[in-house]
């Protein structure tokens, strides 16, 4: 044989060799492209939602939400609560221990709540009626509060902006810093010296972890763990990403891209997996401080001018995933509302234009921001322009990247002196359950949301939502305050859409939940 | 030569400190806030204002240079808003990735271009030179992304000889970190065979004109040798010099490649960095491109003096 033959067939065979090795390796191990980046490892000092993910991996929750959206115990065994409604005792369930194998004790889910509502919204609320702990012994704790508290089940089970339990000495790190110590009591033990940033994340079971008995639903019921490790794989091009789907050398890309299902619904080895049914809402939020979005009829007029199905068919545009919503709340939701006053989320030019010279408009242009190197995202603007402008706005649509959009959303000044009108941003349909989770339900003013609504009335609804002790009166207050969102037009609801995890066929199971979670998989060969 | 070195390298400290101010001012008066990045989309006004007081972004910018200036001539070039890590070790961690596609890509590249050029410049204005400047300007004119893709679909995708993405270190096996590798090093090569081609080329044609060489032919030297061993030789200064370039270019500037490959160097730690405005990191990064830079350009002079004995520093 010729020495030129025979380097080229040993390249080729040590080639191949490494490639069968590779692919023996993989058994057993699922590769999941996340659908970002994990930069930063505490869930707690960022409400980014892959770092929520990765936290659900490592971390328990005192209760969860079913697939219905019903609160359900986890970590917690029992509870009861005074007749008053002020007193509420928690026993955590046996078993419970952290990755270092100490157990879960009362101290450590104190100090976990504490650090937990110095960040979430909720848990702000929650604070304002909290009183005092009580720590009765390792297993069981008392919440006392100054005035009932009706959302506590839902604040300490919500499946977006969880109240992950820590230990006690990880928790006491002030809500401001990033915590460094990774231990949990998760069904996945995080390798932190496997963590490649940009790269890869590594988490393995947790084989010491006491699932409940229920089976899985949403982030409730059994986290029964099938696989013995589980890699985040960073990889940035879809086109990337769908090769590597292909190839098998990763098992799940968590959102693809809105253009590829037509090419995956084709893909006989793959299938979609809708892991948040409810998906997301696409939503346009003003600037209140500035003229002209300070006038509640120009907004009105906006909010009449859009309409959800353009922008949906433009932006989604893949049959089946998007959906027209006019409640504020998710469609198929708990508090799902049709009672929407003069919000039909169908565009009305003529009623708005109508509004706008009621309002003495005079075609002072309205800075809407487009984040362009957003792919989900970036179409919406292109059409709420020409929806505006057909109503008789004067839109300055200015593009910029996503991360510019967030640093100068966070300025107050007028649009000419680098602040802004408008934009449009798309959330968790997990995030907008009720008044009291929604951002754009936050009308504490400076200390809000960006667009700093100031709204005394609505953030009393809320308050009253919140220390509603029958789901009727929640009912109620959550209709209120929808009403009162709409008349004062804090934000306008652009319709809901589904991105469905795209799978290999021989990964089966999977939970669907407010949040990405991934117990309940198998993987074949 | 010491001495020139030594100058050089001296040289290499104001061109470093020009470097950290103007990127530490570019970088705080361009838009962006990595703690609005941080903070995610549900993050209130307060809790931003908390985040960038935590990373020190509350307070001026001369403060804020004055303790980045302080730390760097400690040789601390900070840690990532976000991975809470030191720079200087995520560097470390992402460079392994980059030097094996930057010395891979050069080495494929010389290894095909270095021989096509010289073919090209004996027989310069024949078929075997057009074909081969055919090709070149092909390398020339598909971009990366289009080469990756086209070597995906056949290798990768139908055949499943190589793996589509990501990246295996050396002490994990050789066979695996080179089965990882081969893609990236042709489809990035492929520019750089062109390159170097059309450098190999003029410069070899240009030295076959020389009198030594007519006066080697006729002392009865055979061909290769009076190619590859006259010509090629005396040709090599400025192919070695555009080989220099292309290293450092590569060392920085292979993010398209390591996007469609999803390797995890530093082209894609400089994206990353840069879309989440992680100020230390794109500091260090760019500190540690400018030192690569000086350093590679200083080995290619000191390179010349083994090529042509009649330069002296």
């Amino acid at each position: 044989m010729k020495p030129i033959r025979l380097v080229t067939r040993s390249l080729v065979a040590g080639l191949l060799f490494a490639s069968a090795i590779t692919a023996s390796a993989q058994n057993n191990v699922l590769r999941i492209v996340p659908q970002a980046n994990l930069t930063v490892l505490d869930p707690i000092w960022t409400s980014a939602y892959v770092t929520r993910d990765h936290g659900y991996l490592i971390y328990d929750t005192l209760f969860g939400s079913d697939a219905r959206g019903s609160i359900k115990p986890q970590m917690v065994d029992k509870w009861s609560t005074s007749p008053d409604q002020l007193v509420w005792t928690f026993t955590l369930r046996p078993g419970l221990a952290f990755h270092d194998g100490r157990p879960v004790t009362s101290e450590d889910v104190t100090a976990s709540i504490l650090r937990w509502s110095a960040r979430d919204a909720t848990g702000a609320l929650w604070r304002t009626f909290f009183s005092r702990f009580e720590v009765v012994d390792d297993k069981t704790f008392r919440i006392v509060y100054g005035k009932p508290f009706g959302l506590t089940l839902e604040a300490f089970g919500k499946s977006s902006g969880p109240c992950f339990i820590m230990p006690k000495r990880v928790a006491d790190t002030p809500a401001s810093d990033q915590i460094k110590d990774y231990t949990g009591s998760g069904p996945y033990i995080f390798k932190a010296d496997e963590f490649k940033p940009g790269e890869r994340a590594v988490y393995v079971r947790n084989a010491k972890y006491v699932p409940r008995n229920e089976p899985p639903s949403g982030t409730a019921g059994g986290k029964n763990v099938y696989v013995d490790r589980l890699e985040l794989v960073i990889i940035r091009d879809p086109q990337t990403q769908l090769n590597a789907l292909r190839a098998g050398e990763v098992d799940m890309i968590e959102q693809p891209a809105g253009e590829q299902y037509a090419t995956l619904r084709a893909m006989p080895d793959v299938r979609l997996l809708d892991m948040v049914p409810s998906g997301a809402m696409y939503t346009l939020r003003f600037n209140f401080l500035n003229a002209p979005f300070s006038d509640v009829r120009l907004r009105r007029a906006a909010m009449l001018a859009l309409g959800q199905e353009q922008v949906l068919r433009t932006q989604v545009a893949t049959p089946g995933l998007f959906q027209f919503c006019r409640s504020l709340y998710p469609c198929g939701t708990q508090y799902e509302d049709s009672n929407t006053g003069i919000f039909t989320g169908v565009a009305n030019p003529g009623a708005a234009r109508k509004l706008l010279e009621e309002a003495g408009y005079k075609g002072q242009p309205i800075l809407l921001m487009r984040p362009t190197d957003f792919a989900a995202l970036s179409k919406v603007p292109l059409v709420v322009k020409q929806q505006l402008e057909a109503a008789g706005f004067t839109v300055d649509l200015q593009n910029m990247d996503w991360q510019t959009l967030l640093a100068r959303r966070a300025k107050r000044q007028p649009a000419a002196q680098g602040g802004w009108d408008a934009f449009i941003t798309f959330s968790a349909s997990a995030d907008n359950l009720n008044p009291v989770t929604m951002q754009m339900m936050n009308a504490s003013g400076a200390r809000g949301w960006f667009g700093w609504d100031d709204d005394a009335t609505l953030e009393a609804i809320k308050r009253d939502f919140a220390a509603a002790t029958s789901e009727a009166d929640r009912h109620k207050f959550a209709e209120a305050a929808q009403l009162r969102a709409i008349d004062t037009v804090t934000h306008v609801n652009l319709g809901q859409f589904e991105q469905p995890a795209a799978v290999r066929s021989n990964v089966t199971g999977g939970v669907t939940a407010g949040a990405n979670v991934f117990w309940g998989l198998h993987k074949g060969s | 030569m010491l001495r020139f070195v030594f100058s050089r390298l001296v040289s290499t400290v104001p061109v470093l400190l020009v470097v950290s101010i103007t990127v530490f001012l570019v970088l705080r008066l361009a838009p962006g806030d990595p703690a609005a990045v941080i903070g995610g989309s549900n993050a209130t006004t307060e809790d931003i204002a908390a985040i960038r007081q935590s990373l020190g972004l509350d307070k001026s910018l001369l403060h804020q240079f004055l303790i980045f200036i302080g730390n760097l001539l400690q040789g601390d070039l900070g840690r990532s808003y976000y991975f809470n890590k030191p720079v200087a070790t995520l560097i470390a961690e992402r460079v392994g990735p980059t030097l094996s596609i930057a010395s891979g890509t050069m080495l494929f590249a010389v290894a095909v271009a270095v021989p096509m050029g010289t073919l090209a410049a004996w027989r310069i204005g024949g078929w075997l030179d057009r074909l081969l400047m055919g090709f070149s300007v092909l390398g020339f004119s598909v971009p990366v992304f289009v080469v990756a893709y086209l070597l995906i679909m056949p290798l990768s995708l139908k055949l499943r000889w190589l793996p589509v993405q990501g990246y295996v270190p050396p002490s994990d096996g050789l066979a695996a970190w080179a089965s990882h590798l081969v893609l990236p090093w042709i489809a990035l090569g492929t520019v750089y065979v062109a390159l170097l081609a059309r450098v190999t080329r003029a410069s070899v044609s240009e030295a076959l004109a020389e009198d030594y060489i007519r006066t080697a032919r006729a002392k009865g030297v055979s061909q290769t040798a009076v190619l590859f061993r006259h010509a090629l030789v005396n040709a090599a200064v400025p192919i070695v010099t555009v080989v220099g370039i292309g290293v450092a270019l590569l060392i920085g500037g292979v993010v398209v490649t390591e996007t469609v490959f999803a390797i995890p160097g530093l082209g894609s730690m400089t994206v990353e960095a840069v879309l989440n405005r992680d100020f230390p990191v794109i500091q260090g990064l760019v500190l540690f491109f400018a030192f690569a830079n000086v350093a590679i350009n200083l080995l290619v002079d000191l390179s010349y003096l083994a090529l042509d004995p009649r330069i002296r520093y």
